[in-house]
């Protein structure tokens, strides 16, 4: 096979890349992209019809659209954009041809045929159960079915992955360790194996259990397993854009981990200390213990949360050591002043970075402890946490990280610069208002998953307070907003890739050329710098930490305020 | 770069500068505080779910609280009884689609032991505008003692996805001071 893949040269980074692998992640990008526009119009829908006053959706139409919704952006979008990712962080950072390019068409066919499958099954209506399928609600068997071929097709396409970095290993095509880029992809590559395994365990039974074959299958044992690939699959969502943000800071700004040891290790968090993190699924759970809850959501979960911290130093602080570098080196925040803001993958890197922590982050740890678990478990303060992760963090990210891919990788100008430029600022806005207003409501007791809380059709009825009334309005106009900025985004994509002029055979534009040939660095320096100097960062780094802190201690005492319960 | 190689081969040699490390000993202490919480709020702290759990057989679950109901009724509401138990006592609360049965009125600062099961689907006891919130799994009985500090008009609402009916699933709670 080696014989016959053909490479190009890419004017700007001097790195051989694999037609093949250029194929694939065309499609796999392609393939995320159709699947956000559609999840994202069903996300609008959904937030319209929560919006009292609008309630676009009659109710059956809003549970299917919701299962939908999760599915297509959860999964679809996340899980083909990480491919493309994957065979980006393997293929091309290290030079190599993919490893079995026809497999990888296999792995994208099959992906494929499962999406479509799920799909069209949640859309035939017997199968709204939301896309955790929690049993005993009983979805159609192709429900199930789809999503078992999809996860094998992204199994298989993992399979590459690995496959390429020991071609890459033996085939030489890179010296000494692989980049930091490439161990964050590999990290989101082994979590996903365990989390596509766990899938199948519980996924293949269920699936029986539908078609008959199975009679019963225990509710809270079901969760426990589905939330082992439910959740773990977020932390490959984590490692995947973080793995992105260090790849947009090097390629746009030149930047260097600040220490290749310690991102290293931070990434290794991740794998050795989630997976019992499904734990905090369980929370308000009967039939568990409080030792077995604190135990794997704190020794398995605040290592995990560790490794997050780590990176919210080190990711600001490689940006600001290589701005500074670049001579923004005027007081505490020239150098942030003076970042590119007008380039979409900077901006977007950047608002996902600083949402993601303070939004997703926080408001994840407060969620997942034990106690205050009670007063926010299944209420919309848990959408809110999770689309400041998975939106203003992984979508956001994978967003800005497209602008790059376009030229570098696709070979096409992007067609719409001005609204490039606009885009993550538009949606990041959106989507940060999603996200809070879906919290606030939820502190006000307002449940998820839920068609009317106005209680209309009941005989009975409950009164939320007008507040809540007021977030549900506001989360529809964020929603508008987000929605425009995802259309926006998907608008210039799908038009670039199809449409875009081919880039010129020459160098982007970029602080410091990015260069293969490995320069020899002092040994023993700190970084992107002879020494560390990062006072911004340590500054945003101490706002962090101190709101940390105050919203942790605040919940506990909204909680002290509730009902005694033992 | 990190889309490079290490420019250093023994990269795992180079220092960790005193910042990154000091910030990630901060961390990590915090991660033992927040470790430490939880723990000592079970010591300390008045709101931590029961542990006390049974398998149980929906119907009979649901002979427990027919019987309950019997014994306390006091009126009725659209069709459902609304039962005053005596402080103290074992509770039960169905959650079936798409109602709660029956309807509860307990005393203010009075303790019930809170039995809840559901008949078929999962459910969320989620009352109002207390904001506490339970997960109910068909096949478990959990039991937990509940301790009313206000009175009034609550509600349960359903907060776990339970099919098309789920948004009518919603019942009062009330809390009656001591008489
Ligand atoms: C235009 C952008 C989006 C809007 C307006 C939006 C809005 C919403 C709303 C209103 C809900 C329902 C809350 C409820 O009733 O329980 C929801 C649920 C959800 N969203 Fe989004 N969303 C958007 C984008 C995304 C993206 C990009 C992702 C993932 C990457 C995502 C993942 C989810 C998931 C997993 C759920 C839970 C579904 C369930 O409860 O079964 N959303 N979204
Ligand atoms: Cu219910
Ligand atoms: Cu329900």
């Amino acid at each position: 096979m080696a014989a016959t893949t053909q490479f190009r040269t890419c004017p700007t980074t001097g790195l051989k890349i694999d037609l093949a692998a250029q194929s694939l992640i065309k499609a796999n990008a392609v393939a995320a992209v159709v699947f956000l526009a559609i999840g994202g119009l069903f996300g609008l829908s959904i937030a319209l019809t929560r919006w009292p006053e609008i309630h676009l959706l009659p109710v059956d139409w809003f549970y299917m659209a919701l299962t939908a919704h999760g599915l297509d952006v959860l999964l679809c979008w996340i899980i083909f954009f990480e491919v493309a990712v994957l065979y980006f962080a393997s293929a091309v950072l290290l030079n190599c041809r993919l490893a079995a390019p026809r497999t990888a068409w296999v792995a994208f066919v099959l992906m494929v045929v499962g999406a479509a499958l799920t799909n069209v099954t949640v859309l035939q209506g017997e199968s709204s159960v939301m896309f955790t399928s929690y049993t005993p609600l009983r979805a159609a068997p192709n429900f199930y079915l789809g999503l078992i071929i999809f996860a094998v097709g992204a199994l298989v396409a993992c399979g590459n992955f690995f496959g390429t970095l020991v071609i890459a290993k033996e085939e030489r095509t890179y010296e000494g360790s692989v980049p930091l880029v490439t161990f964050g992809a590999l990290t989101a590559a082994i979590i996903a194996v365990f989390t596509l395994a766990s899938g199948a365990v519980i996924l293949i039974p269920t699936w029986l259990w539908s078609l008959g074959y199975i009679n019963h299958i225990d509710p809270v044992m079901y969760k426990l397993v589905w939330w082992a690939m439910g959740h773990s699959s977020q932390q490959i969502n984590v490692s995947a854009h973080v793995a992105v943000w260090y790849a947009v800071a090097a390629i746009l700004l030149g930047a260097k981990p600040l220490s290749e040891k310690a991102s290293r290790l931070a990434f290794l968090l991740y794998i050795f200390f989630l997976q019992l993190a499904s734990a905090h699924h369980l929370l308000v759970e009967p039939g568990i213990s409080s030792e077995w809850k604190i135990f794997n959501t704190s020794y398995a979960m605040y290592l995990a949360v560790l490794g997050s911290m780590i990176h919210a130093l080190t990711v600001p602080g490689t940006i600001e050591a290589a701005q500074r570098k670049l001579g923004f080196n005027k007081g505490m925040f020239e150098w942030l002043r003076k970042a590119p803001w007008g380039n979409p993958a900077f901006s977007g890197v950047f608002l996902s970075l600083v949402m993601f922590g303070f939004l997703g982050g926080i408001s994840g740890v407060v969620l997942g402890t034990e106690q205050i678990n009670l007063i926010m478990h299944n209420t919309l303060y848990v959408p809110g946490h999770f689309h400041a992760t998975v939106v203003t963090g992984t979508t956001l990210t994978f967003m800005a990280v497209t602008y790059l891919i376009l030229p570098l990788i696709l070979q096409r100008d992007v067609m719409f610069p001005r609204m490039a430029q606009w885009q993550p600022y538009v949606f990041g806005l959106g989507a940060a208002g999603i996200s809070l207003f879906m919290m606030g409501a939820g502190t006000l007791g307002v449940p998820r998953r839920h068609w009317d809380v106005t209680f209309a059709d009941s005989p009975f009825g409950f009164e939320f307070p007008s507040a809540a009334f007021m977030m549900l309005a506001l989360n529809g106009l964020s929603a508008i907003l987000a929605a425009t900025g995802g259309l926006m985004y998907v608008v210039n994509v799908v038009a670039s890739v199809f449409f875009g002029k081919k880039t010129a055979d020459k160098p982007m534009k970029v602080a410091v050329p990015v260069s293969t040939s490995g320069q020899p660095a002092a040994v023993g320096a700190y970084g992107s710098a002879g020494s560390l100097n990062i006072p911004g960062t340590i500054t945003l780094v101490t706002i962090f930490f101190v709101s940390f802190v105050l919203y942790y201690y605040v919940n506990w005492k909204y909680l002290a305020e509730v009902w005694p319960l033992r | 770069m990190a889309v490079t190689p290490p420019a250093n081969r023994l990269w795992w040699n180079e220092p960790i500068h005193i910042v990154e490390l000091g910030w990630i000993v901060i961390a990590f202490i915090w991660g033992l505080v927040m470790f430490f919480t939880m723990v000592y709020w079970h010591s300390i702290g008045e709101q931590n779910l029961a542990n006390e759990t049974y398998k149980v057989v929906p119907q009979s679950f649901a002979a427990k609280a027919e019987a309950m109901t019997e014994k306390y009724t006091v009126r009725d509401e659209v069709g459902i009884p609304v039962v005053r138990p005596p402080p103290g006592s074992d509770v039960y609360l169905i959650a079936r689609i798409w109602s709660w049965w029956p309807i509860l009125e307990l005393e203010k600062d009075q303790s019930y032991r809170l039995h809840l099961s559901a008949m078929e689907y999962s459910h969320g006891f989620s009352l109002q505008p207390v904001n506490i919130n339970i997960q109910i799994q068909p096949g478990y009985e959990h039991v937990l003692t509940i301790t009313p500090n206000q009175s009034g008009k609550f509600g349960i609402v359903c907060n776990e996805f339970c099919g098309f009916g789920h948004h009518t699933m919603v019942s009062p709670l009330y809390v009656v001071d001591r008489s």
